[in-house]
Parts: structure tokens; sequence; C-alpha cells
């Protein structure tokens, strides 16, 4: 097709913007009552609000028949913007042109309904992500072929094991006709077989001329899928091309992160206590040896109530391999003083590598998210006796500690 | 070739494009199939509630009203009389109550897929017309038993029945979007319909109320769609002019502003749910 129809964009955003109103919650009404209380106080004042900008002068074209992927660390926007283009949510300022429908595949499921059958949900759900009856007639024993669950179309969605579910949920978008298909981070779910076949079932749609947009924190599926790839960093477009230049830039993120440790009060939660300093003993570490991460939690005598802290030790792709809550330990902070934690993780061995720690404050809630607080690096020596081929230890996120005899 | 579709920043009031709705029309069907198709799921007697539900209350009406306080029934069987006033009150309750709940117990799919939000609230009309119409046979079978027949204002049923539904609906989007912001709506809408259920001439007939009071009566748009109810199911008093005029507006009004209601807080939903 060589028409210039072919060749204009599929996805045309031009100064795309997004900002929330915050309200700090003790002053949000939450109540009708309250809230018509206060406009008869103050029935001038407008309530104040803090502006939070998600997502801040976007400007990109998406080819027809392109999958892309999007990158970019938690709070980057990503979902934001899956959810723009997808109409959920109406943009703050600028223009998205899109030619043709979008169908979206925001998270599984949704739109299902436990108690109807597997065959009325997949009718239900299909007319909710824009299908015609006359299609979903049409693609229903495909549909069904490609989940596997013929067996259980008649039973309540209730009775499904989560993979039936999801594999169902899958089955329906995955069918959908629209020429734009947007998805979010829905691989996380399914055994290997059935990722592996979701992956190339939309790969095949992006052959077929759809344009695929695809959010997911799982590297190795974005690099399976997608043939280049928007960075955003902080709510703004870092760079558009390349899968593997973008997937370097999402991995250098964290280190950048802690490299220019940002302002405190960017930092998601509350805020309403605060990590001042976080530091690893040593930058390091030899596989068995123990890592010590010291943070100090700054004080706050009006917050109410113990915290507790955790930690997550995240891998190079950004997989979180350990997660060290402090209240497996019993340990509950008082807010009233500057508190300094030790945190000493002794196992499993990790393999040699990066990583990156994020620290947590919280109590009912998240108090301080400090992501990239810290990182350090894993020496390549291997704890075993042998030495083996890469692929030996490839698979694994973490090194076990074991022997194996005969008997 | 596909059509391009352009996403802009909502204006003040953004209306739900015409085209979108009825690009939509069968999620409408949809939801009130499921809404049916859910209600008298696990049920013991199913489908037979739909018929029994208003048979009861008319039957309950009938005891306590006609019965034991003796009230006038304008010349008709009591239990038909109020089972006339039953037909347009279940459209109108039951739509408000199936309407003002329904943004939030769908909030996993309002935040999540894109559709014309409208038509959550929109379709418990479908699900409430099915009762309704349930009813209406049951009516048909009583007038033919009673030997009632109201002659040619039968023909303006479907104009009533089109007034009660835009009147509930009205109110029905305004409720379900301040649901979503002030959950304090569930405790009134209960409230308020039940005050409405013993103000409105639902029960007893207008002629038993005194004349002191008389004018509150006159100002509640059920009173006069139920006078023109009863008047085409049972041939009794023409509704005045002006009652006929002022339901009109009422109802078209009503309906407009919830849309509008609607409109208004409707860019808000994914974000604030």
């Amino acid at each position: 097709m060589t028409s210039p129809t072919s060749t204009a964009p599929a996805i045309q955003v031009r100064g795309l913007s997004k900002h929330y109103q915050i309200s700090h919650d003790d002053d949000r009404p939450s109540t009708a009552g309250e809230a018509l209380l206060r406009r008869l106080r103050n029935p001038f004042r407008r309530t104040t609000h803090e502006r939070f900008t998600a997502l801040d002068g976007l400007d990109f074209d998406i080819p027809q028949g392109a999958a892309v992927g999007i990158l970019g660390r938690n709070g980057a926007g990503k979902s934001t913007l899956l959810k723009l283009l997808t109409r959920v949510a109406a943009p703050s300022e600028g223009q998205i042109r899109l030619r043709g429908r979008v169908g979206s595949l925001l998270e599984v499921g949704t739109g299902f309904h436990p108690e109807l059958t597997g065959r009325e949900n997949v009718y239900l759900n299909g007319t909710l992500l824009g299908m015609r009856r006359g299609e979903i007639q049409r693609r229903f024993d495909e549909i069904v072929d490609f989940s596997g669950v013929e067996k259980f179309l008649d039973t309540p969605v209730k009775r499904y094991s989560s993979g039936m579910y999801v594999r169902l949920a899958f089955a329906v978008a995955a069918h959908l006709d629209t020429e734009i298909l947007a998805i979010d981070e829905v691989l996380a779910v399914g055994d290997a077989e059935f990722q592996a076949k979701c992956i190339d079932r939309m790969r095949r749609s992006a052959q077929d001329g759809r344009t695929v947009l695809y959010v997911s924190h799982q590297v190795q599926t974005v690099t399976a899928l997608c043939s280049t790839a928007l960075y955003l960093e902080n709510g703004r477009l870092v760079m558009q091309g390349d899968v593997d230049e973008a997937i370097e830039l999402y991995r250098t993120s964290r280190d950048r992160a802690v490299l220019a440790p940002t302002d405190i009060e960017r930092r998601a939660g509350t805020g309403e206590l605060r990590i001042t300093s976080a530091t690893v003993s040593s930058p390091l570490y030899r596989t068995t040896e123990d890592k010590t991460i010291e943070l100090v939690v700054g004080s706050n005598p009006s917050f109410i109530g113990k915290y507790f802290v955790s930690c997550h030790v995240n891998d190079r792709n950004g997989t979180t391999i350990l997660q060290c809550d402090s209240r497996v330990s019993g340990l509950w902070l008082d807010a009233g003083l500057d508190q300094k934690i030790v945190l000493t993780i002794r196992s499993p061995w990790l393999k040699p590598g990066e990583y990156t720690v994020d620290l947590f404050v919280c109590s009912s809630g998240v108090l301080d998210a400090f992501e990239g607080a810290a990182r350090f690096e894993i020496h390549p020596v291997l704890p075993y006796e042998h030495a083996v081929s890469d692929e030996g230890l490839a698979s694994g996120l973490v090194l076990a500690d074991f022997g194996y005899e005969r008997r | 070739m596909p059509r391009t579709i352009v996403i802009n920043p909502p204006g003040r009031l953004p209306l739900p494009s015409r085209r979108e709705l009825w690009e939509a029309r069968e999620v409408l069907w949809r939801f009130g199939v499921r809404d049916l198709k859910l209600r008298y799921r696990q049920t013991a007697l199913g489908v037979g509630w739909v018929v029994l539900q208003p048979l009861l209350s008319a039957g309950i009406f009938s005891i306590v009203f006609g019965g034991i306080a003796s009230l006038p029934s304008d010349g008709v069987p009591y239990f038909v009389f109020s089972f006339a006033g039953m037909l347009c009150w279940t459209l109108f309750s039951g739509i408000i109550n199936r309407a003002s709940p329904s943004l939030v117990s769908n909030q996993a799919l309002v935040s999540k897929v894109f559709f014309p939000r409208v038509l959550v609230p929109l379709s418990s009309v479908i699900s409430v017309a099915v009762d309704v119409a349930v009813a209406g046979v049951l009516m048909a079978g009583m007038l033919a038993v009673t030997g009632i027949w109201p002659g040619w204002p039968l023909l303006a049923l479907p104009f009533w029945l089109l007034l009660v539904v835009l009147l509930a609906s009205g109110v029905g989007l305004a409720a379900s979007a301040l649901m979503v912001t002030y959950r304090d709506i569930q405790y009134i809408v209960p409230f308020a319909l039940q005050t409405l259920l013993y103000a409105s001439p639902l029960a007893y007939s207008l002629s038993a109320v005194g004349d002191d009071i008389r004018w509150l009566f006159d100002l509640n748009p059920l009173t006069w769609l139920l006078e023109g109810f009863r008047w085409s199911l049972l041939g009794l008093a023409q509704p005045a002019p002006w009652q006929i005029a002022a339901a009109v507006v009422t109802s078209v009004g009503v309906f407009i502003g919830g849309m509008l209601v609607f409109s208004k807080m409707e860019r808000g939903f994914a974000d604030v749910i």
C-alpha cells in the first residue's frame, strides 16, 4: 500500500498533559454535609488544591502497525498515558488523534462478573471492549479455543481458577478487531506457555497492520514484542526510538536516580515521615557476604502511632527479588524521635550483577517511598566449587545454597 | 479507512456525543440483560419475584389503607386501584434505586474501560422495564376480571410511562454521579423514596386528602403522573391540563438536568473512584 493514508500516523499526540488535583486528606470534604457546611461558611473561598502533573507536554507520533513499548519507572506516567489514549481519563491539555478504534486490555478480567458464566462473560466483555454482537459470534469459537476453557463455558467464572480466568479474559481482548490495541502489564499473570502464546498473538496483530501499545515492567516481554519504545521519566517523554536504547535508559534510570537523590518532596507517599539518609555498607559484595543497609528516618512529633519500614531489592531488570518488611522481625518505630535503623540481609545468595534498593516507610498507608535509595553490586565470583557455563546459572533469580549426593 | 478520533480536554459541559451513544447501544443492552440475569440468580423463586413483589405491595396497601383505614378508592376495587399506582411507582422507584448505586458498584469498569458512562445508570431502565411489563400483564388480567375498561385514554399510557422513565432517569443519573464523590447519597435515596411513597397518592386517592394540605400534593410531580396512570388504566378523572403540561415540563427538565449534572461530574470519575 502506497496511498498516503496508510503512512499517516495511527496515533498523533500534541502537547498532551494531565494534571490531578490532590487535596490533602485532612481537609477534603468526604461527605455531602461537610461540603455543604464548608460552602456555607466560606461561600466565596474556593478550596485550594495542590496540582500534580502526571504527564507534561508530550508530543509523539506512532506509525501504523508499530508495536510500541512504553517504559518508565513507577510514577513516570505510563499508565496515565495509556488511560488517556484509551479515553478512560480525559486529558487536561493537548490533543490526541487516533486513527481507528482503540481496544484496551488495562487489567485482565475487568468487566468479568463472577456470577455470570464464561459464555455470558465473553459476550459482556467483548461488547464492553467495543465488539459488535456479530463480531463476537463469529469469533466465539476462536476465542474459546485460544483460552482453552471450553469445558467450563457454562460455569460461573467465580468457580474458575485464576489461570482460567486470565486466559479467557485475554482471549477476548486478543480477538478484538480494533485498529489500536493497548495492553497494560497483563502478561505478568499466566504460565510461561500462555505468556508466549499471548506475545505471539500480539506480534501477529502488529504484523496484520494493527498498532500495539504495551506497558510493562518485564523488560523481556517488551523486547520480545516491541519494535520501538517510548521512555518516560517524571511525566516527560525522554526518548522515542529503538527498544534496546529505551531499555538501557530504563535500566540506568535507577542508577541515575541514586546519583541524583531527587528532592525529598517529589517522592511518593504522604510525606509525614521521610527517610533522610540511606547507605549500604559497601558498594561491592561477595555473593555469600552479609549486606547491610543503614537508614535514618526523620522525626515528626505530630504523627500519631508507630510505623514500620520495608526494603525492596531489585535486580537490573527491575524485578523485585527481596522484600524485607520490618513487621516480620517485630520492629515498629516511634515517630517522635529520629530513628537510625540497620538492616542486615544474610541470605539468599544474590547473583552477580547490579542491584538497587527501594525503601518504604509505612503505617496504615505509605508515608515515604524512596525508590532507588541505594545500589550495590555483587562480585562475579561464584560461591560454588565448580565453574559452569552461563546457561547453568541463567535460570532462577537468586542462587541457592544446595548440594547433590548419590544415595 | 478507519475514522479518526480526536480527543481534546473536556469543555465545561461535555455532553456525550450521539454517535458514541449509538455505537455503544449494545453495551446498554448487555448491562440491562446482565442485571436481569443476576437479580434472580441463586433465588429459589427466581422470576417469580417479579410477579410477587407488586402483588404483595398492592395487597398490603389494600389491607392497611382500604381495609383498616377505609380510605376511598373512587369506586374501583381497592386492590386494583392501588395496583395501578404500584405500576407507576415500581417504574419510578425501581429506576432510581438501581441507577443511583450503579456507578459505584461498577467502579472497576468505569476506571478501566472507556464507554459512554451514562449507559451504566441508564441500563437500569431496561431491567426495571421487564418488571413493569410483567406487572402490566397482571394489570390487564385484573381489568379483564373486574370488567373495568378505561376506553381511549388507554392510548395515552405509553406517554405516561415515558414521562416516568424520563423523570426517574434524570434523578437516577444525578444521584449516581453524585454518589461517586458523596457516598451520603446511598442513605438519602432510600429515605427520600420512602417519604415520597407515603407523600404521593399511591395507596390512597387524592379525594381522601384534606383541602388544607391539598396544595402540597398539587406540587408533587408524582401526583400528576399517578393521576395520569389511573386515568389511562382505570378510566378515572382526567388530570387537569395544567398538570399534564407541568408533568411534561418537569420530566423533560429533570432528565436534562440529570444529564447535565452527570456530564459535569463524569470527567472526574476515573480520577475519583
